[in-house]
């Protein structure tokens, strides 16, 4: 019994409660990803640089807080900074729109125009961050780090292994169930959500019965770069902040939503975790949770790894590849152009 | 429309200034530097013409070009390099067993496939494709360990064939198309966005392959010394006849011996070019390149006219990538090393993407323009961007720490350069600097 505890220790500190954070932080990215999708009809290359731009004003402000000694205290000084880096990030998407997209938008332009289109914003969003912020990894959590620490609950429970539960992750799980919640609720109760579902349904019939489709899209940049800049803080605090890992972050985005069903809010939260659970339990050594349960002469000699960590961009891929080949329209069903 | 007078005269003067260009940076800069872009202007060139079979010729939006570049180049270590034959003794016998335990999982899958059509299909398939991991993973893991145990400084790793490396571009070629054979099976027939984020992850799982299996590739330690076509520089610069001729031109052996090597280089890049040039214009005015138009243009009545869509499809996306993997090998041929750190999908993917699209997609001579023009602006933009930081430093004053800071980012300018000169060209001239030729030309 106690071999069985013990070794579920380990699995939820190495694999699931990180995978429970990086599923929420993918699919808070995935969610901004599809709602793009659904409204504007295109997928937004761009989206791991917005998220990097948006983390980069919020590391900015924190900074500045931090120099004028402003904190809150036990909890990272970046959740004062981040109404900052949203208020950047979503004036830089709504400036996107109206020098870029909107020109296509007006023509009628194919998807795949709106596509090479993101790839030239990409460029831009990169060049900015780098500029501010060069391109080195930062971290720029403060505060508590753990909220239950290992050695602690160890001893406190009387077994050989402990729980351990890191701020930034608690964090994340609460951030995002707020943010998800807020989202669907408006998505379903308020005029302005509805008039953003009705649109993505239906263009023509949207227009028709007086709906003001500048202002659909300039609502749905809006949640858009406010969802990046969340992902990308909470990333940021869990793991470290280096413009080139959001850009790589896009990969798992786009597995996320299209698995989930692409356009389908609830599909890119659930691809989200499945990705995220997927991509930590296939890459995470075993060895140590098999040190408990089996007996001495059952251990296997290596790691227990299915497969190294550097391929876990593979995961996503095979996860994509997998749904493309037996369910093309994702878990919830995403729509077809 | 422009009338047809002035888009004949555009091409010639397009091209005679970018000429104009390189031999400006000749003049002024060194005709060594000059003939240095000029390599990788073809190159670059080369991978845009590929980008272009697969984008102007047939409207598929491939985002894997680094991975298909990477895979060219790998064929360059596995051509050129000299066996390690220790490495092979120790490792042929685990490495043998694990390939037939690889030929052994896919003939089950594809039996068991063929064969039964009842439910719990698919969980048998993953069934045997997971026991045969184990059983490759049993056989390879112990073959690949002592492999990267022989000589881990200098070899670790299997080599390659001793052959002629400008084999190696052909086989670079088909290592590519026969990667692009596999993802475009599996994507091809959907949705067209799929195809990119697909594409986007094929090219990580190939660089991530190049950069950890050492025993292939030697990984992030790096092969270099990769035999070159062209003679050494040290081998010319030692030789008399070479002296003599220096003597003569009066320049600096050192100098001339590079140039040498560098030209060498440029012509035997000068002949693949126009090769695969003349092949890519026969293809694109044959009926196949009508065929393939009609396919773009109108897919559902090109499919009425009985056109296998997804056939040719899949044909278009195995050739052009081919073609970026003949260019991924010339280019580790030139650097006479393979480094899978320095693939990075903005340099090597969504860069040769801004060379289509200025140049003009869909056609042939636009793809090799824009291949040429955005490689010499890329190279040209980073001093241009630290001197425009340097000047904007030295007349504003500013703390010490944002000055250096100010210099630091220069090297980003271009990537703000290259962006907007993307979206520019998309907004005012979509149709590039040298557009595709309409097939419903006016009458004269």
């Amino acid at each position: 019994m106690e071999d069985i505890l013990n070794a579920s220790l380990v699995l939820a500190n190495f694999v699931i409660i990180p995978s429970l954070a990086y599923g929420a932080q993918l699919a808070l990215g995935a969610l901004g990803v599809t709602l793009i999708y659904a409204v504007l009809r295109f997928a937004n290359f761009a989206h791991g640089d917005l998220m990097a731009f948006g983390t980069m004003a919020v590391i900015l402000v924190t900074w500045f807080f931090q120099a004028q000694g402003i904190g809150l205290g036990p909890l990272p000084t970046a959740l004062l900074a981040l109404p900052f880096g949203i208020i950047a990030a979503v004036l830089l998407a709504m400036g996107t729109d109206r020098f870029v997209y909107r020109f296509y938008r007006k023509k009628r332009a194919a998807p795949v125009t709106f596509v090479i289109a993101s790839v030239g914003v990409m460029f831009v969003y990169n060049a900015l961050t780098r500029i501010f912020i060069g391109t080195s990894d930062i971290r720029f959590e403060d505060g508590e780090r753990f909220l239950i620490r290992a050695r602690e609950s160890r001893e406190w429970m009387g077994l050989a292994e402990g729980l351990a539960l890191r701020s930034s992750q608690a964090l994340t799980l609460v951030v995002a169930i707020i943010v998800v919640v807020a989202l669907f609720w408006s998505l379903q109760k308020t005029r302005t959500g509805k008039a953003m579902r009705a649109y993505s349904d239906n263009e023509d019939l949207a227009l028709l019965s007086g709906i003001n489709p500048g202002r659909v899209v300039l609502i749905t940049w809006v949640i858009a770069a406010t969802l990046a800049t969340i992902a990308g803080t909470l990333y940021g605090l869990d793991k470290s902040f280096r413009p080139f890992n959001y850009f790589m972050l896009l990969l798992p985005i786009f597995a996320a939503a299209v698995v989930g069903g692409i356009g389908q809010p609830f599909g890119a939260i659930a691809g989200g975790f499945v990705v995220a659970f997927s991509e930590v339990s296939i890459t995470y050594a075993y060895r140590r949770v098999l040190s408990h349960i089996l007996p001495e002469e059952w251990m296997p000699d290596g790691l227990a790894q299915l497969l190294s960590t550097d391929y876990k961009f593979a995961v996503s891929f095979i996860i994509l590849v997998l749904v493309l080949l037996v369910r093309p329209n994702g878990i919830f069903k995403g729509r077809v152009i | 429309m422009r009338t047809v007078e002035t888009s004949n005269y555009r091409m010639p003067l397009l091209y005679a200034a970018m000429a104009l260009a390189l031999i400006l940076v000749g003049v002024f800069q060194s005709w060594t530097v000059a003939l240095a872009i000029f390599n990788l202007c073809m190159i670059s060139a080369i991978m845009a013409l590929g980008v272009n079979i697969q984008w102007g010729y047939a409207g598929l939006f491939n985002v894997g070009i680094m991975g298909f570049a990477a895979l060219g180049g790998s064929a360059a270590i596995i051509v050129s390099m000299p066996p390690v034959t220790e490495a092979w003794a120790v490792g042929w016998q685990g490495l043998g067993l694990a390939a037939l335990m690889l030929v052994i999982t896919i003939a089950a899958a594809i039996f068991l496939r063929r064969r039964y059509s009842g439910s719990g299909r698919n969980i048998l398939t993953a069934a045997i494709i997971i026991a045969g991991y184990f059983a490759i993973r049993h056989f390879a893991d112990p073959a690949t360990d002592a492999i990267e145990a022989v000589n881990p400084t200098s070899q670790g790793y299997l080599g390659g064939m001793g052959l002629p490396v400008m084999l190696s571009w052909i086989v670079g070629g088909l290592f590519a198309a026969a990667a692009a054979y596999l993802i475009g099976r599996v994507t091809l027939g959907l949705r067209s966005d799929y195809l990119a984020i697909a594409t986007l992850g094929i090219s990580e799982i190939i660089l991530s392959v190049l950069k950890n299996e050492n025993w292939l590739t030697r990984g992030v330690k790096n092969v270099t010394d990769i035999p070159r076509p062209v003679p050494d520089e040290l081998d010319l610069q030692r030789s008399e006849w070479f002296a003599n001729l220096a003597v003569q031109l009066d320049m600096p052996v050192s100098v001339l011996s590079s140039i040498a090597v560098r030209g060498a280089f440029a012509v035997i890049f000068i002949v693949v070019l126009v090769l695969i040039m003349i092949l890519c214009e026969r293809a694109l005015n044959s009926p196949w390149g009508r065929m393939m138009r009609a396919i773009r243009d109108n897919r559902d009545s090109a499919a009425a006219m009985g056109k296998d869509i997804t056939g040719r499809h899949l044909q278009v996306f195995v050739l052009g990538s081919a073609v970026v993997g003949i260019a991924g090998a010339m280019l580790v041929t030139l650097d006479g090393q393979f480094t899978p750190t320095t693939y990075i999908p903005l340099r090597y993917t969504f860069l040769i993407w801004v060379m289509v699209i200025v140049g003009g997609s869909g056609n042939n001579f636009g793809a090799v323009l824009g291949g040429f023009v955005i490689w010499f602006v890329w190279i040209q933009a980073e001093p241009a961007g630290l001197w425009l930081m340097r000047a904007i430093t030295d007349t504003f004053t500013f703390g010490p720490a944002m000055q250096s800071h100010l210099v630091d980012s220069a090297p980003h300018l271009r990537m703000l350069l290259m962006g907007v000169i993307l979206l520019t060209v998309m907004r005012f001239s979509p149709r590039g600097l040298i557009p595709e030729k309409s097939a419903a030309k006016p009458l004269r």
